[in-house]
């Protein structure tokens, strides 16, 4: 980081090391096989309870895209009003995701509650249909 | 860094620019925000759907299967690969935007060549993917596949994994399109008359955003 190019538009940016990128490299990779050997765990054997896996699945997504971001986007390496400019409009994505999944989770809930037909056939199990295992 | 040194200047008082980015690279950064809160909201309204149903269906059910071999059933075996040949084409743009900081053409016609490839390896993957669940009966509007707990599942499922993945599916092609001109323009010397490799940052910028919208997009629908 301590390199700085200057480009033919005037600009200085530090310059990419190669090294850095390998490194995000295998974070990123080893996180996902992490992620991927918790599901396929899971799915055969039912270890661990699924919402604290589903928690960990979430994390593991956004240190990839920080990762993504940061250092093959180049963000961390932009001055920091750009940054700013950038991370105070994502932060609306909050707000968006509380907003919405707290509004279906309660769409299901007055359903079952006031919709008796509806929660009777979501708990009845379905006939298999021919031709699909 | 030139940074800190500069620290304590009035960034916004005017003469300078308080970004200090190029004009392309800073449209390209405000674009691919909007373009997030594309995706941000179809995923966003899967999942508000997804908290409003009693069940859904078990994607280690559904992505069970792996072409060529057999179809054996491995679940999430075939995503896994699609996701690694992913980040791995972004690792090879990175090596392009950076060999484009060195003003090696060579470097970067190498390396944009791997992205292409790795790109179009990605589309005849999902290509599969979708040719495979067609098969079995899942489109728009159609689910064979049952909910976790054995009950009826609606159309909901299909609808948005065809559609989301279809509008990733989509910016990965047009990511490619892209990066086979800015190829074409990088082996004319173009950028070397030009004297920097800018236009390839900016593609490179786009490329690591479709490949940051997959990781969301596999978490969504494949892990939770």
């Amino acid at each position: 980081m301590s390199e700085v190019h200057i480009d033919a538009a005037g600009h200085a940016e530090p310059s990419f090391s190669t090294k850095a990128i390998w490194k995000t490299f295998w974070i990123l990779l080893i996180i996902t096989l992490v992620e991927l050997v918790l599901a396929i765990v899971y799915y055969e054997t039912h270890f661990l309870p699924k919402h604290f896996l589903n928690g960990l699945f979430v994390i593991g997504t956004l240190a990839k895209a920080f990762f993504i971001i940061a250092e093959f986007m180049h963000l961390r390496h932009e001055l920091k009003n750009f940054i700013l400019s950038l991370v105070f409009p994502s932060l609306l994505f909050i707000w968006f995701l509380i907003a919405f999944l707290w509004d279906g989770n309660s769409y299901r809930d007055l359903r079952n509650k006031y919709d008796s037909y509806h929660l009777e056939q979501s708990k009845t199990p379905a006939a298999k249909k021919p031709g699909v295992e | 860094m030139s940074q800190v040194a500069q620290a304590g200047q009035k960034w916004w008082s005017g003469g300078k620019s308080p970004y200090n980015l190029e004009y392309g690279k800073l449209m390209m950064w405000f674009f691919l925000m909007s373009d997030a809160f594309t995706f941000g909201a179809f995923l966003i309204s899967y999942g508000s759907i997804r908290f409003a149903s009693n069940s859904w269906p078990d994607p280690n059910h559904v992505f069970r299967s792996f072409p060529v071999i057999g179809e054996m059933h491995i679940p999430l075996a075939f995503v896994s690969l699609m996701t690694f040949i992913l980040i791995m084409s972004s690792v090879t743009m990175v090596l392009a935007v950076a060999a484009g900081h060195n003003n090696d053409k060579q470097g970067v016609i190498k390396w944009m060549f791997w992205t292409i490839l790795g790109g179009l390896a990605f589309l005849s993957c999902q290509a599969w993917e979708w040719t495979h669940l067609h098969a079995e009966r899942a489109w728009w509007g159609r689910n064979p596949f049952m909910n976790i707990d054995g009950t009826q599942s609606s159309t909901n499922f299909t609808n948005f994994f065809f559609t989301i993945t279809g509008f990733h599916g989509f910016h990965v092609f047009s990511g490619v399109v892209i990066n086979i001109i800015m190829l074409i323009m990088t082996m004319k010397g173009t950028f070397e008359k030009r004297g920097h490799y800018l236009m390839i940052e900016k593609a490179g910028l786009y490329w690591h955003f479709v490949d940051l919208v997959w990781v969301f997009v596999f978490t969504c629908f494949y892990l939770l």
